[in-house]
């Protein structure tokens, strides 16, 4: 009997294709028997999805030729990149759903009639559904491409497992369309950017395992001793984000057939757990992340080692050990004990000389090459969004000294400081990023039009000044309002005068987020032309890849 | 990961290398990020003078804990905090400033982070019922300038409280001092709180002191989604009687 | 000892500031150790160097 060749199915499609068919029987007994109809609904979409990928292993098994994937051809790398294309056309998808969300409820604190009067539209429902878009789906769809793709090229090596980099992708994104539905619907643990309920916990947790590993053990596969500092940054944001998500989750479900739990945590507890999982959400997901993105695609595309290897080391002990710390921030003046907030304080202003080391080692690495600058717009967006990171670094450590606090604290100005970080740093990075990563990925000569690039960094960059500065002054102007005192010693202004006042700087804030949101539409034209273009790369290489 | 170059024993000792570097660094990032954790959040569950010593703050009633869960729901932390800070401007717009103690039964905390619109932690009593009504039901009714949202469809929602007691057993395992009793007549209690006064009003008010009783509907014990947020909204800051809570007593 | 904040932040003010101090100084050795210089260069070219 010739074994050889008699297709088999592996381990992995055999208990895949079991235990989603399995999933599925359960998610349909769940939604059977579910409290709420918003829950069943839930229900019925892991039960298709659970359908869906029984059907897909399958199908692909069916489809698959007779061996394993070959690790390498002609002893180079048979690399992976299909997860990685479908994460860049999520992020791109998300990104766009995203923005225009925020320039959503950035026009209903402008005009009010726009909520609806309407449970799915009004405000309260839409700004988590704003906040997990953009950080969640765009910017984790950006980390799971990215370091997938990375992670492969600094190792040499084909990405760790079959089936398992697919289910990583499918599974977060399975697990945004949840979140993202379950807030329209009223779904919500009610704390800031953890909003999902217990089941999309489970299930994350469950994708974020199998994420890890599939990450380390490719990193297992590399061919020389030392890893990466990138692969640091990648390695230290998934651990991370594991241990927060546990620690500000642990909840315990009224029912399996009930979408609602109840935090084990209560009051000041759960506020510390809350901004100590809030503040590191910021420094392991939108910056250790992210500056794992720096320390790979601006050496890059510069085509010039990093400035300084040896300072990227210690810009990443320095961050990870300082960065935890900075949480109680979040709580200045509240009933949180004065010695977590002084705690807090004193690393958020330490933690102000790593931002800025990681900063100068993005800036420098350009040092000799300043003149790409002129002439490569996807270069200058990911400098521009060093030299945000750079400033809000510098903002962040300065409101979190008690005194500009107890000014700044509630008021727009956070979301001022927010969104440079989030537009400027994490956006442009993230661009910057995805204009790279197409044409390498589809084997493009070069991108579709640099003239493109260029005015979506425009549009975007004028955008971002609105936004800043109007929600700078607009958080200003609150503060000094809500403590203003007349000379008989009275408050001057009642709270609603302080609300009409924000309302011309609302308007400016939208039509910064509206810019914005236009430049992220030119460059998705951008990406659909140059995935549609039948010019490919002679070499099989992009042609921003060194010649050396 | 294939087998085939086994005859070479220093790939093998390689491989070791690779497997241990990685090990290290994730042993490195996991020590360097729990202590910072660690020692900020374990000491709040051990130190006594964490959440003062206080009078008055009792579980929520289960029409309370059902208008929370719809404050929440809503998302109205995103707009309002439930934290009045001790600077003077707060304590004289809002009143006095919040304890640990007032949040202790929480799950979650709603300090919130941001003020578009007034903090909320004292409002309970401010306004009327029925002010709260018409604000629901259209903010610009009552505060013509008003930028929240309106929320007309709490009171055409009537109030789903099937299961408030299964609620109430899992925060009682948290912690929060529910009785089998309180679980137990707990549908009813919700009744009760929310109808003119009935015989099961003094036994209700012995489990929940303080708590408003009122035909909040206005058609007798048939609650709306509007019904249960007044009555959680009007207990907001008003378990802790300041006149008689000493300040000195809890410096921290 | 009794958990109290003063003995808290005591003990955070020296056996803190030790543990913060030697893990900076363990850092910044390892990065600057010389030994490890051409480990260090040949890592930086690492993205450009793939094929």
């Amino acid at each position: 009997m010739d074994i050889t060749s008699q297709k088999k199915m592996t381990v992995g499609e055999m208990g895949l294709t079991l235990l989603s068919a399995l999933f599925a029987l359960g998610a349909l007994i769940v939604a059977a028997k579910a409290y709420t109809p918003e829950y069943a609904f839930h229900a019925y979409i892991f039960a298709a999805a659970g359908v869906a990928a029984t059907f897909a292993v399958v199908n692909r098994y069916y489809n698959r030729a007779l061996d394993a994937v070959p690790q390498e051809i002609d002893g180079k790398p048979n690399y992976n990149f299909g997860p990685v294309k479908f994460a860049t056309l999520a992020a791109l998808f998300w990104g766009i759903a995203g923005f225009t969300v925020g320039l959503l409820i950035a026009l209903q604190l402008a005009y009010p009639a726009l909520n609806l009067d309407l449970p799915w539209t009004s405000f309260g429902r839409l700004r988590p559904l704003h906040t997990s878009a953009v950080i969640f789906a765009f910017g984790g769809n950006v980390l799971l491409a990215t370091s997938f793709y990375v992670v492969q090229r600094t190792c040499q090596a084909r990405l760790a497992g079959d089936l398992s980099p697919w289910f990583v992708i499918l599974g977060y994104n399975l697990f945004i369309v949840i979140a993202g539905t379950g807030y329209l619907l009223g779904i919500t643990e009610g704390k800031e950017y953890a909003e999902p309920e217990w089941y999309a916990d489970l299930w994350l947790t469950i994708v974020w395992v199998v994420y890890l590993l599939v990450f380390l053990t490719t990193i297992w596969k590399r061919k020389e001793p030392h890893i990466y500092v990138a692969n640091w940054f990648y390695l230290a944001f998934i651990v991370t984000i594991a241990v927060l998500h546990l620690g500000n989750n642990a909840t315990i479900p009224v029912s399996i057939f009930s979408p609602k739990s109840y935090i084990v945590w209560s009051g000041v507890q759960d506020a510390m757990i809350q901004w100590w999982y809030g503040h590191n959400a910021v420094g392991f997901f939108l910056t250790a992340g992210f500056l794992a993105i720096m320390y790979y695609f601006i050496p890059k595309r510069a085509e010039k080692p990093v400035y300084s290897y040896r300072l990227s080391i210690i810009h990443f002990w320095a961050l990870i050990f300082m960065y935890i710390w900075a949480g109680p921030h979040h709580l200045h003046y509240t009933a949180l004990p004065d010695w977590a907030q002084t705690l807090g304080m004193t690393f958020s202003i330490m933690l102000w000389m790593p931002s800025w080391g990681g900063m100068i080692n993005g800036l420098m690495t350009l040092s000799g090459a300043w003149d790409k600058l002129r002439t490569d717009p996807v270069l200058r967006m990911m400098v521009v969004s060093v030299a945000f990171y750079g400033m809000s670094t510098f903002e962040g450590p300065m409101m979190s000294i008690k005194a500009v606090n107890s000014l700044s604290h509630y008021t727009d100005w956070t979301i001022g400081h927010v969104h440079s970080g989030a537009l400027g740093w994490v956006g442009y990075v993230s661009f910057g990023a995805i204009y790279c990563l197409v044409p390498w990925l589809w084997k493009k000569k070069e991108l579709y039009s640099l003239k493109l690039v260029n005015w979506h960094f425009w549009l975007s960059t004028i955008g971002i000044v609105f936004y800043i500065t109007s929600m700078w002054v607009a958080g200003i102007m609150q503060g000094l309002m809500w403590r203003a005192y007349t000379a008989l010693g009275f408050l001057e202004y009642s709270f609603i005068e302080t609300t009409e006042a924000l309302h011309p700087m609302y308007i400016i804030r939208a039509l910064g987020g509206g810019l914005f949101l236009l430049g992220a539409i030119v460059m998705v034209y951008n990406i659909y032309m140059t995935i549609r273009s039948p010019k490919t790369a002679s070499i099989g290489q992009a042609v921003f890849v060194p010649g050396e | 990961m294939s087998n085939t170059t086994a005859h070479k024993p220093s790939v093998w000792q390689r491989h070791q290398v690779f497997e241990k570097n990685s090990i290290i660094l994730i042993i490195g990032i996991l020590i360097a990020i729990s202590i910072g954790g660690l020692v900020e959040v374990l000491p709040l569950f051990y130190l006594k003078s964490t959440i003062e010593k206080v009078d008055g703050v009792r579980p929520y009633s289960p029409l309370e804990l059902a208008g929370r869960n719809i404050y929440v729901r809503e998302g109205c932390y995103n707009c309002h905090s439930q934290m009045v800070r001790p600077l003077r401007d707060e304590v004289e717009r809002y009143g006095h400033y919040s304890l640990a103690a007032e949040s202790m039964y929480d799950h979650p905390f709603q300090w919130g982070s941001k003020r578009t619109g007034p903090d909320l932690a004292r409002v309970g009593g401010k306004y009327s019922d029925d002010w709260h009504r018409d604000h629901l039901r259209n903010p610009r009714s009552v505060v013509p300038a008003s930028i929240m949202p309106g929320y007309p469809w709490l009171e055409q929602t009537s109030l789903n409280i099937t299961h408030i007691a299964e609620d109430m057993s899992v925060l009682s395992i948290e912690g929060v001092p529910y009785t089998p009793e309180m679980i137990a007549t707990a549908v009813s209690d919700a009744k009760t709180q929310g109808s003119a006064d009935d015989g099961a009003t003094p036994a209700f008010l012995k489990r929940y002191p303080k708590a408003l009783v009122r035909d909040l509907g206005g058609n007798n014990g048939k609650l709306t989604e509007a019904d249960a947020l007044v009555a959680y909204l009007q207990l907001l800051g008003t378990e802790v009687d300041f006149k008689l809570y000493d300040d000195k007593a809890n410096i921290r | 000892m009794e958990l109290t904040s003063e003995s808290l932040s005591a003990f955070a003010a020296s056996w803190g500031s030790l543990y913060f101090a030697v893990m900076f100084f363990a850092a910044v050795a390892y990065a600057l150790w010389p030994s490890k210089k051409p480990l260090f260069d040949h890592a930086a070219r690492m993205p450009l160097s793939e094929d």
